[in-house]
């Protein structure tokens, strides 16, 4: 019943993946409705694999970080789903219990986050806030361990002591990554943290991610609006279209020879510095409102290959070769 | 014939030395040693007619400040703006107050980032796209009707009486985007300052609102100053780009010769650093390292000297070097390049 989720355990050898997100439905209880910004998602994630989530505004790619980490707004719940980190369930856990999990296994990285350090307090001070909540050390070896994840990201020692209003946009921007990385957690989640930063910047952001990473043998979740950016970063992508997963598989592959029309839309749509010049496709209409989500496929009011089926039948991701994808007329 | 010709053959706009300095206030309000900003420092450039010219670079470098001198909506500390309208002498439209600046507004509207922002929420669609008709003072009510909805026909919001009396919030990003356009073309401009129009738009709508830009830029004969930090989307969008850095424009030519040949190293550095939509493709490491600093009162060296890998004794002696033309006909201020 789990495509992506056997897919890990067969690539994996037979072992379990670190992350396991199976049939997963998270839902907002809005004034105009209920709204379900993730609906029946599943997927894993291994130790050292970067999975890229990549979608529009409003797709459920955000709806899913804060879902996986429990950090639900009051109207949000967890309608149904299983979120196994290394076989445990973490989805019916009782905010107590999760304390254990949140940045000491899981650990998040967030596009508003240079905005939640704290002004007052001094940025190394904060860190060490962090690693002393769930690690227990001594003052000095604490220290010591910020000077070692300064080092991981690339920010200079004589930053440790200053206040955030000192740091650019791009060191506080380091300093969040480092106090994600503070406890080890086994997985790090990522929602767009380059986005309002400048490209030099996010250039040297997204390589010493990508290489603490790997050093660490990491899982990440990247999320975020730009194809470029997903490209570079993953491993494996998810495609994401009003809270479904419509497409799941190799980085390369999914690039390479798109399945679903929506990610052939987006990959053609996308403009490229490198390369030759070819037309931008422009994809007409506009993705759905979830209040009132189109029966069937819910691509299909923007599909130009939907037939009869798709406006009624919704399509079950299943697998095709190294691929998933959740389409009934897959264009040649 | 040969008039318009002639016309046609003349730069819409010529920008020479323009500058734009805001004071610092340091210390004490009746202090006389101010401290500036040199947020836009001797740019110049020429915008030809029907041309889309790009204007990128990082935050802070000052192209938002350039475009907003253009349409006049903060005035230039030095420097002029060469309007040319067609008819009659070419007016430098820096200096321009009053009347006559009123008259030229008709001639150059802006686009900008975020359209939530820039329209005012209790206002429906008509009366938005409608006020640069009222304060120009353009048509009687009943015709301005008519063109507000010949403009939101023409900007892909039909039919326009379902759209006309409705509020901002009651339509979506890429619509509001266009109503903004609408806004800026409703009174036939010669140029349009679009200020990073797209960024705020997902991809699988942006392409159509870029689309459209340039579709209305050749059928109402309208020249863009397209101000952008995506130099994807300035590919697309822009015949010629500058490239600016810290208040200058450091390298300047036709787009696709500016992004495959780089002459500058700040060019080559901010192109390196671009993201490719191609797993396959490995991104040579970019060469510089830093960020952007904010130009106080900054020496009179090159700009780009404390960050260019290039740089050598030569370049921290001399002032800033100026924008010269280059084999492959691209403007470049460099020494070294």
């Amino acid at each position: 019943m789990n495509a992506t989720a056997d897919s890990g355990i067969a690539r994996n050898g037979g072992r379990r993946p670190l992350l396991e997100v199976r049939d997963l439905t998270m839902r907002y209880t809005t004034r105009a409705g209920e709204v379900s910004a993730v609906d029946g998602v599943s997927f894993s994630v291994e130790r050292g694999q970067a999975l890229g989530l990549v979608g529009e505004s409003g797709c459920g790619k955000s709806s899913i970080a804060i879902t996986l980490l429990k950090l639900l707004p009051e109207n949000a719940s967890i309608l149904e789903g299983e979120i196994l980190i290394d076989g445990v369930d973490i989805a019916p856990m009782s905010e107590e219990e999760m304390l254990e999990y949140r940045w000491a296994r899981v650990s998040m990285v967030f596009q508003a986050a240079m905005n939640s350090l704290d002004p007052v307090y001094r940025v190394g001070d904060q860190i060490v806030e962090a690693l002393e909540y769930h690690v227990e050390s001594a003052r000095d070896e604490s220290l010591e361990r910020v000077r070692e994840l300064y080092d991981l990201v690339s920010l200079d020692h004589a930053f440790i002591p200053r206040y955030p209003h000192e740091y650019s946009g791009g060191m506080k921007q380091r300093a969040i990554i480092a106090m994600a990385l503070a406890c080890e957690p086994d997985l790090i989640i990522a929602d767009e943290p380059t986005t309002a930063l400048d490209v030099i910047v996010q250039d040297h952001i997204l390589r010493e991610m990508k290489k603490v990473q790997r050093e660490l043998d990491m899982g990440m979740i990247y999320i975020s609006h730009d194809m470029a950016v997903i490209a570079e970063v993953s491993d494996v992508v998810g495609v994401m279209y009003a809270g479904k997963i419509v497409e799941f598989g190799d980085a390369r592959g999914i690039f390479e020879s798109p399945i679903h029309p929506y990610t052939r839309a987006l990959m053609s749509a996308f403009p490229s510095v490198t390369g030759e010049k070819r037309d931008l496709t422009t994809l007409g209409g506009e993705p759905p409102n979830l209040l009132d989500p189109p029966p069937g496929c819910r691509f299909h009011p923007r599909c130009p290959y939907a037939t009869d089926e798709c406006y009624t039948q919704e399509p079950p991701i299943v697998r095709q070769g190294e691929r998933w994808a959740a389409c009934w007329n897959p264009p040649e | 014939m040969t008039n318009t010709e002639q016309i046609q053959d003349r730069p819409l706009l010529r920008v020479q030395d323009l500058s734009k300095l805001f004071p610092v206030s340091s210390g004490s309000w009746f202090e006389r040693d101010r401290s500036f900003i040199h947020a836009v420092d001797g740019v110049g450039f020429e915008l030809g007619r029907g041309e889309s010219f790009g204007l990128v670079g990082e935050s802070g470098c000052g192209k938002t400040t350039t475009g907003k001198l253009l349409v006049r909506l903060t005035d230039p500390t030095e420097g002029h703006i060469i309007f040319d309208y067609g008819e009659g002498e070419p007016t430098d439209i820096a200096t321009l107050k009053g009347k006559s600046l009123k008259a030229f507004r008709r001639q150059a509207q802006m686009i900008f980032q975020d359209p939530y922002e820039s329209m005012n929420p209790r206002r429906t669609i008509f009366d938005t796209v409608a006020e640069p008709l009222r304060t120009q003072k353009i048509g009687s009510p009943l015709e301005r009707i008519d063109r507000v909805a010949q403009m939101l026909e023409m900007v892909g919001l039909t039919p326009p009486r379902s759209f006309m009396f409705r509020h901002p919030h009651e339509l979506s990003g890429g619509q509001r985007q266009r109503v903004a356009i609408a806004r800026a073309l409703v009174v036939e401009p010669a140029f349009v300052v679009a200020d990073e129009p797209t960024s705020m738009l997902d991809v699988s709508i942006r392409t159509g609102v870029m689309r459209l830009m340039e579709d209305l830029a050749s059928r109402l004969d309208i020249s863009y100053l397209y101000i952008t930090h995506d130099l994807a989307v300035a590919r697309y969008m822009c015949d010629r780009i500058a490239v600016m850095y810290l208040g200058k424009i450091v390298e300047m030519g036709e787009t696709e010769e500016v992004l495959q040949n780089p002459r500058h190293p700040y060019t080559r550095a901010l192109l390196s650093a671009v993201p490719v939509p191609d797993p396959a493709y490995a991104r040579p490491p970019v060469q510089i390292e830093g960020g952007v600093s904010i130009p106080v009162d900054p020496p009179a060296r090159c700009r780009f000297y404390d960050r260019c890998p290039l740089a050598d004794d030569f370049c921290r002696d001399n002032d800033h070097p100026p924008l010269e033309e280059k084999a492959g006909g691209q403007m470049v201020a460099c020494y070294k390049a």
